[in-house]
């Protein structure tokens, strides 16, 4: 097989994204997650609240460190793969990161010690102010970057001489015009993981009956936060949609594989997208509805991938990336209201649910990389939309170079990943602080749940 | 505003890249120094750098920030031209970074094998960074003497770093651990200081300007201190070293203030040696420097954000003063 140094170059820049956005999309969730159980524990002084702190701590250091490691290599390899990029953009791209750095990285970094360690050092509101300002920071982080991503998306507020970008207004690089929408898709994506994970390892822990009072309390928060905020995120998606189609209408053909431009058009199910021959095979489709959603009419105009032939991206991974999402999306409700229903009624849940629950502790991990599959991917051929192609800027390394270093870092990141929900499965299936201290100071053991 | 820019910004990038060596380099060493120390010592020696070394990673990230920010157009040259050397180093400092949660966090049957892929990632991040080093300092080409000179600096940086750990773990420990730290730091120190006479004498031979730059009257008469200065620290490390009674008596401080003092005047040395380059012999930093709107634009973040940063920083190091206890989540 012919290895194209381009196409190795981006898919070890996918590997590693990929495997970095991970990592943030749980603790930029889980930081408030934890902020909401220490305020929980310091207005209640229900003890459980702060069992429940420290279960979900040792996760969140966990996960932000590899958080932060994984996010390093992404920092360097902005260089080492794509230093045209740099070159061409670093004007717009470069302060942006430099803010992320500066208002976003050092506080999280700094603080973190404080609120992992800090405990027994500091007063409790002192404490409680370091949490908040790490979570605080980890959303700062997630403005940055998504500011910076929507524009190159969606590039707003620059002037381009000799094939080089220069800032003419902030505000407007800032706020672009699909920023708004990323960035609240994202951030409810992010909470939605992190809802699913606590969830999830809490279902598993009752399952496995080695929870305690915490365990029911985290499990409520999780299911209520994803209850609320999954339809929420449909809402959002939706309209992120609507400025895709007014933005970047190939990406929007390419999701919905939609070949000429047609009014009334229809939103196909499932096929195969097949671009030789410019149709999809074994649609299954439904009248109107692909205009419906798009255009919010069902005569709506949606532009056909045959007017941008040579300039739109492969269409068969962007279609299926976003049924992917589509589909998590759907369980996510499905589930989440199904257990959040038991939960109004008073009830327990049952095993069959708390199976499906701790089934789905990675859904939002799933949703997520389909989600950033469909925008990126999407994207292609550009690196800034319509303005720099993503084949002018890649660096000349040997494919030989590229493909030792690419097989060394998906070794490396599958380790840590396996290591990672080893880990996870090790903390979880301690039994409960909790439960051990009621046995021991109560005589008696008091459990709660369906065990 | 527009010569000034530059000449911040490489300040800025400077002091960020000085602050990562002492800070980073004294976890590294902790890193390095691990496999020396018994089980229960390896628990207090990560309990000495786990509330640090998370802000400590985070200066090269502004470093090199800085470099892709207010300088783009060497950004890629030099990442480009370190590409393996900064691939083996981020793989060290990812193993080590999340070596240091799991060694606790993934059952004690593991425990031994993150101890050893945090010493691994520690040695291969602080070599690599060394090669770095030794690259740019040549000018990034790539011929027999500029990779001899790599070899020998990338030597050399994890002998700087042992220091550093050493010398922070006499702040940070007492008893049995504190004794080891001596003799570590006694055993290392003649390893840096060979390594540190070596790449001065060196780095003339392998950089024409930088040669000119030392040699010539009558900067050279300015330039007196620095060598002087690294000296007097190198002797008291080596008479302070021999005397643990001085150590223990309240002077603990001193083994990892003079390696401090060594760091600055290497860094200060290194700025005279090569500005107003960014890369030696190819590009100055006013021909690299990204447009000026842009710079002004970060410009005044940093005015803002980089005293805040030091102050919280710095409180942080206080809240964590004294010795290191068992780390925990209490």
């Amino acid at each position: 097989m012919d290895l194209d140094p381009f196409v190795l170059a981006r898919i070890q820049f996918a590997a590693n994204i990929s495997f970095h956005i991970l990592f943030p999309s749980i603790t930029i969730g889980l930081a408030w997650v934890l902020l909401y159980f220490r305020l929980r524990f310091t207005l209640s002084k229900d003890q459980a609240w702060e069992y429940a702190y420290y279960f979900w701590v040792k996760i969140f250091a966990l996960t932000f460190a590899i958080g932060v490691v994984s996010g390093l290599t992404m920092s360097f390899q902005f260089g080492t793969n794509w230093p045209g990029f740099m070159e061409r953009a670093g004007n717009i791209a470069g302060p942006l990161l430099g803010y992320e750095v500066l208002t976003a990285f050092f506080l999280e970094a700094s603080f973190l010690g404080i609120m992992l360690f800090g405990k027994s050092r500091v007063s409790n509101r002192m404490h409680l102010i370091a949490t908040a300002i790490v979570a605080i920071g980890t959303s700062i982080s997630g403005f940055w970057i998504l500011a910076l991503n929507s524009w190159m998306q969606t590039p707003a507020g620059f002037i381009i001489e000799d094939g080089v970008f220069f800032a003419q207004d902030w505000t407007q690089i800032i706020f672009n015009p699909s920023f708004p929408y990323r960035f609240l898709h994202m951030m409810t994506a992010c909470f939605i993981t992190s809802a699913f994970l606590i969830a999830g390892v809490s279902a598993w822990r009752t399952r496995s009956g080695v929870d305690g009072p915490a365990t029911r309390m985290v499990l409520k928060t999780g299911v209520i936060m994803a209850a609320v905020l999954t339809p929420l995120q449909i809402v959002i998606g939706d309209l992120h949609g609507l400025n895709t189609l007014e933005h970047q209408p190939a990406k929007i053909a390419a999701m919905e594989a939609i070949w000429e431009t047609e009014r009334g058009a229809s939103f196909t199910l499932i096929g195969l997208p097949d671009e030789e021959a410019r149709k999809t095979h074994f649609a299954i489709k439904i009248p109107y509805a692909a205009s419906l959603i798009l255009t919010h009419s069902a005569e709506g105009e949606v532009k056909g991938l045959n007017e941008f032939e040579g300039a739109h991206p492969p269409v068969a991974m962007v279609f299926w990336s976003f049924r992917v999402m589509l589909g998590m999306g759907a369980l996510m409700l499905l589930v989440s209201w199904w257990a959040a229903f038991q939960f109004i009624r008073g009830r327990d849940i049952t095993r069959a649910l708390l199976l499906v629950l701790s089934a789905m502790t990675f859904a939002g991990w799933v949703a997520t990389l389909a989600g950033w599959y469909v925008t990126e991917v999407g994207r292609q051929p550009w690196i800034v939309y319509g303005l720099l192609s993503s084949a002018d800027v890649v660096a000349d390394h040997s494919s030989a170079t590229l493909t030792n270093t690419l097989l060394g870092y998906i070794g490396l990141y599958l380790f840590l990943l396996v290591s990672y929900i080893q880990a996870l499965r090790y903390l979880a299936s301690k039994p409960a602080q909790s439960l051990i201290l009621l046995h021991t100071s109560d005589g008696q053991a008091t459990t709660v749940g369906p065990n | 505003m527009e010569q000034f820019l530059p000449i911040f910004f490489v300040a800025v990038m400077g002091l960020s890249l000085l602050l990562y060596v002492i800070l980073d380099g004294f976890d590294l060493g902790v890193g390095i120094l691990l496999p020396l120390a018994s089980d229960s010592e390896k628990d207090t020696m990560i309990a000495s750098i786990g509330p640090f070394w998370d802000a400590n990673e985070t200066w090269i990230v502004l470093g090199v920030g800085i470099l892709l920010i207010a300088f783009p157009k060497a950004h890629g040259i030099v990442l480009t031209a370190l590409y393996i050397p900064v691939t083996l180093m981020l793989f060290g400092l990812i193993l080590r970074g999340v070596a240091f949660d799991f060694r606790v966090k993934a059952g004690d049957r593991r425990k031994q094998l993150w101890n050893r892929a945090f010493f691994v990632g520690s040695l291969i991040a602080s070599t690599s960074q060394g090669w770095m080093l030794g690259a740019y300092i040549t000018g990034l080409q790539r011929n027999a003497t500029s990779h001899t000179f790599a070899a020998l600096i990338a030597f050399s940086l994890p002998a700087l770093y042992v220091m550093l750990g050493a010398g922070w773990l006499l702040i940070k420990t007492e008893g049995l651990l504190f004794d080891k730290a001596v003799r570590w730091a006694r055993f290392a120190l003649p390893v840096m200081g060979l390594a540190l006479v070596l790449v001065s004498i060196a780095t003339p031979f392998v950089s024409h300007d930088i040669a000119d730059r030392w040699f010539s009257l009558p900067s050279a008469i300015g330039l007196i201190p620095i060598p002087v200065s690294c000296f007097i620290a190198f002797l008291i490390l080596h008479f302070v070293l021999r005397k643990p009674d001085v150590l223990r008596a309240g002077y603990h401080w001193v083994v990892f203030t003079a390696i401090t003092l060594i760091c600055l005047m290497a860094a200060l040395g290194l700025a005279y040696s090569i500005y107003p380059y960014i890369i030696i012999g190819r590009m100055d930093l006013f021909e690299a420097a990204a447009a000026t709107n842009s710079l002004q634009f970060v410009f005044y973040g940093v005015v803002v954000t980089l005293p805040v940063i030091l102050l919280y920083s710095a409180f942080v190091f206080r809240v964590f003063r004294g010795k290191a206890t068992t780390l925990s989540y209490e």
